[in-house]
This record gives structure tokens, sequence and C-alpha cells, in this order.
């Protein structure tokens, strides 16, 4: 008999992870059946493009933080570790592929070529969000815990319905998986075959609670039990998270069913820059994660295949540092929101009560100027 | 007597709790280890074990819906949400099942939990972070609302909604966490006592009413009023259902007057009810028709709008002018 434990605490899975994987740690080339078709065409031009945007989405996120730091943003959920999966499935989405984002994909948010200005105005507290999703074909920031996964599963609908081509793309973290809405939308793109692709990033935590809260298997088997075609790779290898999203994106198209992919990858910074992980999380942990950086490893690989690696990492701050300064234009030039945006799309036409609300508040500021003026 | 923090008082109130009855277990995100996002069960876990401080899945309608379970087996869980904005994925559990149970079962099955909702906006938080629900649960049967508004009510009001055999939301205004005060640990309350509202302030002029993190806002009014020679009494709802229209009807019938004041929108909200309830009550009373100082019927703004939408003391000394008929801006007289 088994013995039991009475603290409802899940176990780890047992054994070495196994994930798909295209370059290891140390920037050696694994042979990989599954994956290596989808990325024939990476060659060392392609690559030093993809370092170049991580690189750039590290700085991107290192800003954030500084930014929030010095008082100019409320919140920042940082991305430190998880470039390699953000890179890799935004590289591989199609202009016209739709997103439905969580909050922490501010890479994604990169590769679709969304502005500086529109990424930070969410975090500044300056509006409820940034950019027009029909702009960016990616809709606003999630916080509610999983809710988008719905979203996507709708928009898939309607895609099929249409007869587009298209895909939709869902981000969620691990933790998300656990919420009934996550579970319900793989129901629905299952049940109508809605061209979906769901990609979890395990980053291994939810704020505080360790994956193995949410499931005592791979995340992956779960999507499995739904009818997905699944995907478990290595989430810090972006050539591998291509390789992935691309062939999850080819099956979704094609018509025959939603598909998971499950990008293994660690969250390095906090939950948010609210967040203290000295208090649940192993210095340990953190170091054995450090040793597979995202954009370490592809500059192993690249100086394997003799790169000029100097002149890539020249290039790849060169753009960070033009971004950094982007953000911090974006910040100095954001004005503050006023009094009308508080009242402002409500709804999406005339509205006679909170109308009336707006005019009572416009007299009551009034007042104060009137009562300046008098006692001036 | 001691002095604690607001957030401090509901810690040691959960730990009074479990010492008090093994039955009691705490359940939410991230309680554990962390102590909450909030850090109000602090140090519990280690104390009582992972067995009776429960860090769950990430599924608020998980998390409610298994403690009906847990209740139904006698236990007596204390739920925590981690937000506001986050306790609707599990409000289907809540209005559906939790409230309705023991009518279900013609009073067979009793289901004693507590649900902690930190809520409320002032700290500059992004969406579903400061939102006000409190009318959509006191508009369903079965539920008891109420709403601590210092750390001495937050210790001993915890204590009586957990060893209530109804369900309770208990909202914890989250922007006084850090506000100290007084606690009485050894004067044990009355029976009943929760639901009962609080004269914080005599007065004979006009009687404000405020619950959860209003109540200060609405102290420092009356306290600034006092120089315009307005003599007003503030009651602290405490219980926001049930109400206490008894303390609540004498006030009135004493001043005459009155204004309420909450940070959720005034459309069907908690001061819709007492403004009617009063009104029926009290009508030969009063000089005056209830006024309502709150929120703005929108979304909860953004950070840097957020001071224009929470009723502060000059929106509520406008509205007790208006009371008053001292001018003030007229706000829906004509609306
Ligand atoms: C419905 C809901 N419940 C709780 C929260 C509070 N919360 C914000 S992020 C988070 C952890 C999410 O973890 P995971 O899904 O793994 O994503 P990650 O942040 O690690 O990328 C929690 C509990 C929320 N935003 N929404």
């Amino acid at each position: 008999m088994p013995t039991v434990s009475n603290t409802f605490d899940a176990q780890a899975p047992d054994g070495p992870e196994r994930y798909l994987q295209v370059i290891g740690p140390d920037g050696s080339r694994t042979p990989c059946p599954e994956l290596d078709d989808w990325v024939q065409d990476v060659d060392t031009r392609v690559l030093g493009d993809l370092y170049v945007d991580m690189a750039c989405i590290r700085r991107l996120d290192q800003e954030g933080t500084a930014l929030q730091r010095q008082g100019e943003l409320g919140l920042w959920a940082p991305l430190l570790g998880q470039e390699a999966a953000q890179i890799g499935s935004g590289r591989a989405l199609d202009r016209n592929d739709f997103i439905f984002p969580s909050y922490r994909e501010h890479g994604v948010a990169y590769c679709r070529g969304v502005n500086p200005h529109d990424l930070l105005r969410m975090w500044r507290g300056a509006a409820p969000s940034g950019w027009n999703p029909y702009e960016v074909n990616m809709a606003n920031q999630q916080i509610v815990i999983g809710a988008q996964t719905l979203h996507a599963a709708g928009y898939g609908m309607g895609l099929k319905l249409d007869g587009s081509t298209s895909a939709v793309i869902t981000y969620f973290g691990d933790g998300a998986t656990s919420q009934g809405d996550v579970n319900e939308a793989m129901v629905f793109a299952a049940s109508y075959q809605a061209p979906v692709l769901f990609f979890c990033q395990n980053n291994h935590w939810a704020i505080s609670e360790p994956v193995t809260r949410q499931t005592t298997g791979y995340i992956a088997d779960r999507a499995k039990g739904f009818g997905l075609a699944t995907w478990r790779v290595d989430g810090n290898d972006v050539v591998a998270v291509l390789a992935a999203t691309r062939a999850a994106l080819a099956h979704v198209r094609s018509g025959t069913g939603p598909a998971f992919i499950e990008a293994v990858t660690y969250r390095m910074g906090a939950h948010t820059t609210a967040d203290d992980p000295t208090r649940y999380r192993d210095a340990l942990e953190l170091e054995e994660w450090a040793a597979k950086d995202p954009l370490d490893r592809i500059a192993a690989h690249l100086d394997s295949l003799g790169a000029d690696l100097e002149a890539l990492k020249l290039r790849a701050s060169a753009a960070a540092d033009a971004l950094a300064a982007g953000l911090r234009e974006a910040i100095t030039t954001m004005p503050d929101p006023s009094v009308d945006d508080l009242f402002a799309h409500v709804y999406s036409h005339g509205h006679s009560w909170l109308e009336g609300q707006r005019e009572e508040y416009r007299l009551y500021l009034d007042s104060f100027a009137a009562d300046a003026e008098v006692s001036r | 007597m001691k002095t604690l923090t607001f957030s401090q008082a509901l810690n040691s109130g959960l730990r009074a709790a479990m010492e008090h009855d093994d039955k009691v277990v705490l359940m939410g995100e991230d309680i554990g280890k962390l102590g909450g996002v909030f850090r109000i069960t602090d140090g519990l876990q280690k104390d009582f074990g992972a067995h009776r401080v429960i860090d769950t899945p990430l599924a608020e309608s998980g998390i409610v819906g298994t403690a009906i379970g847990l209740a139904f087996r006698g236990y007596r869980p204390v739920v925590e949400i981690q937000f506001d904005g986050f306790v609707y994925p599990a409000f289907d559990q809540i209005v559906s099942q939790l409230a309705k149970m023991h009518f279900r079962s013609r009073g067979n099955v009793k289901l004693p939990v507590t649900i902690r909702i930190p809520f409320g906006g002032g700290i500059g938080s992004p969406e579903h972070h400061s939102e006000s629900p409190e009318a959509y649960f006191a508009h369903t049967a079965g539920l008891r609302v109420v709403s601590p508004s210092n750390p001495e009510d937050a210790y001993w009001m915890l204590q009586q909604a957990i060893a209530d055999d109804d369900p309770v939301i208990f909202l914890e205004p989250k922007r006084r966490y850090h506000q100290r005060g007084d606690v009485d640990l050894d004067q044990v309350p009355e029976e009943g006592s929760l639901y009962k509202a609080k004269i914080v302030r005599p007065g004979s002029d006009l009687t404000l009413i405020a619950y959860g993190p209003l109540v200060k806002t609405a102290l420092d009014a009356a306290t600034a009023a006092e120089d315009e020679g307005i003599d007003i009494e503030v009651i602290d709802l405490r219980s926001i259902e049930p109400v206490d229209f008894e303390t609540l009807g004498a006030s009135v019938r004493k001043t005459g007057r009155v204004v309420i004041t909450h940070e959720a929108g005034k459309f069907a909200g908690i001061g819709a009810e007492l403004a009617a309830s009063l009104t029926e009550r009290c009508f030969d009373h009063l000089d005056h028709a209830p006024v309502r100082v709150t929120g703005f019927d929108i979304p909860y703004p953004p950070a840097k709008l957020e001071n224009h939408h929470l009723p502060d003391l000059d929106r509520i000394l406008d509205g007790v002018d208006r009371a008053m008929r001292r001018t003030g801006t007229q706000l829906g007289e004509d609306g």
C-alpha cells in the first residue's frame, strides 16, 4: 500500500523532464525527428534575428521593471527567462492569425509591432488597455486567469464558420490550466474542431504555487484527454518552440481540430513587481534554470557554427538600446488621462443615466473653480 | 488591549478561530508559504500544517465548490479570494449552491463557509483588483455579507463569521490593511452582534452611513463638517446583509437627514436599498430625501483616475450640503 499524505501535497512527476529539443543548453544541435522538418530554413541569419529579438525583449523587461521601480509604472509582470517561448511562438505566426494573450506576453506583443506607448499604458494605470486589437490582431492583456482561452475558442469557431485559413493562438500559464475556463475552452475547440492553438508557458510557478499544485503529471498530457494534438517542448529553446508552433499551426489550419503546446520554461524574475519570490523559491532552482538560458544557448550554437558573435551582440545591443529609448520616450510623452476618460466607452452609444452622472460630476468640479473665483 | 494593524488583526482572528475549533480550515491561492498576497495568513501554515492551511489549485469555482463539500463533511472552511475581481469565476458556486443549500435541504445541511474577499479600491491597482461586488451578494438570499472597518472589528467579526452556521461573505477593505487600532482581545462580543450597526460618532443634524473602507472617510468628513457647524452622526453599517434598520431608523428619526456613501456604483447599489428602506420606515421624520454619494456607474477606472471615482471627503461634504439644503451641486435631483 502506498503511504497517504494528509497534506494534499501533490507529488512531482517522476524521472527527468521529457520534452522536444533542437538546441541543447550548451548550444549543441540535437536531431529531433518530430521538429527538424519545420525549421529547415533556420540558418545563421534567422538564428541571429531570433537572438536579436530575444535580446530586445529581455531589455524591454528590464526597462519595465526599472520604470516600475522609478514610479513610472504601477506594476510590471516580468518575462525574464521566457524569451524563447514568446519569440519562438510569436515569430511562427502569420500576420492574420489572431492572438489572445494573458498579461505577460510583452514579447509576443513586440513581435506584433505593438508600439511601446501602447504596451506601457495599462501598466502605468493611464488606461484600461493599450492598443486596438484589430490593428495588430492581438486582443488586449487579460488579467483574469484563463478567461481569454474561451475567447480564443470562440474566435476560432468564427474562423471556421467563415472558412478562413487563419488560426488563433491563446497564451496562458501553468496555473491557468486549473481553471474551468481553460478546460471548457478545450472542450469547445475540440468539439467544433476550431483552429485554435493553446500555448501554455509552463514557467513552473503560479505566484507562490509550484506547477505540482496544479497537476501531478504533464500538462500536455491533460490536453490529450480533450482530444487535442499536443507538443511538449523545451520552452527555452527558441528553435524548438518555433518548430512546434509551426507544426501545431499547420495542424489547426488543416481543419482537424485544435492543438496544444506546453513550453517548459521558467520564470526567472518575480511574478510581478509586487511579489517577493524569496519567500517561496529556492535559490538553487534559479541557478539551475539560469544554466538553461535561452539567449546563451543560441549564442553558443552560433559560435559552434562559426558565426561572428561579436557583430551579432553589437547588433542586438543597438536594437535593444533603441527599444529602451523608445520606452522611455513613450513614458515621458504619455499624457495623463482626463476626467472625460472616466465616462468614455462604457457603452457604445448614449446612456442617459451615465450622461447625467458625468454632467453632475462636471458641475461638482466646476463648483471648486467657482469657489476659488469667489475667494479671490 | 493590543495595538494591531488591520491585517494583523485578521491574522490573529484566523489564528484564534483555528485554535478554538480544529474543523476550521483555510483555503485559497498562495495562502501557505507566501501567507497570501496581502500576508493575512502569514505563518499559519507553518503553525497549523498544510492540511489546515491549504494552497489550492488556481480555480475559484473549484475552491468554493470544494469548500462546500468540506462543509458538508463537517468542516468550517474559510476561503480567501485573492482579489475582489476574481470572485466572479466562483459566482455560480456561491449564489447557486452555497447560498441555497440550507433552503434546498430544508434546513438539514448547514454550510458554515466564510469567504474572505479583499475589496475596494484606492491602492492604484490594475483592472479587476479594486471592485466592490457587495450588492451582487447582498441581493442573493441565503448569504450574509459583512465588512469590518477597523482592526478591532476585523478581529472579532472574522471569528464571529467563522462561528456562524450560515455562509458569510466577509469583505475586507484592502486599502485599510495597514491602518492601526486598538483591539480588545478579552472583551468577547455579544451573541448576534455581528449583524449590528455601530454609531461611531454621535451627532444630531444628519446621519451619515458608511461601511468598510469609507467609514474612515466618513469620520473625517464629519470632523470637517463640525467646523461649519453641522453635527453629523456617523454609522458604521458593519453588516450589509442583514441591515440593522433598528439602529439606522432610530438615528434618522433623530436627525431627519441621511447621507449614504459607498465605493460601488450608485445604480442598484446598497445605497439604493438603504435609501428606499429608510424612506419607507421614516418618511414622516425626513427633512430631505436620502442622498447617496457613491462611485460612478463605470467599470473601475485605471489607477490614474481612481481618485475621481472614489467618494472622498469633499464629495461626502457636498452630499451633506445637499441633504442640509445648503446648495451643494444638486447631484441627482433632476436626473
Ligand atoms: C481568476 C483569477 N484568480 C486569481 C488571479 C490572481 N493571479 C494573478 S496571476 C496568478 C498566477 C498565475 O499563474 P500562471 O497561470 O501559471 O501564469 P504566470 O503568471 O506564471 O505566467 C494569480 C493567482 C487572477 N488574476 N485571476
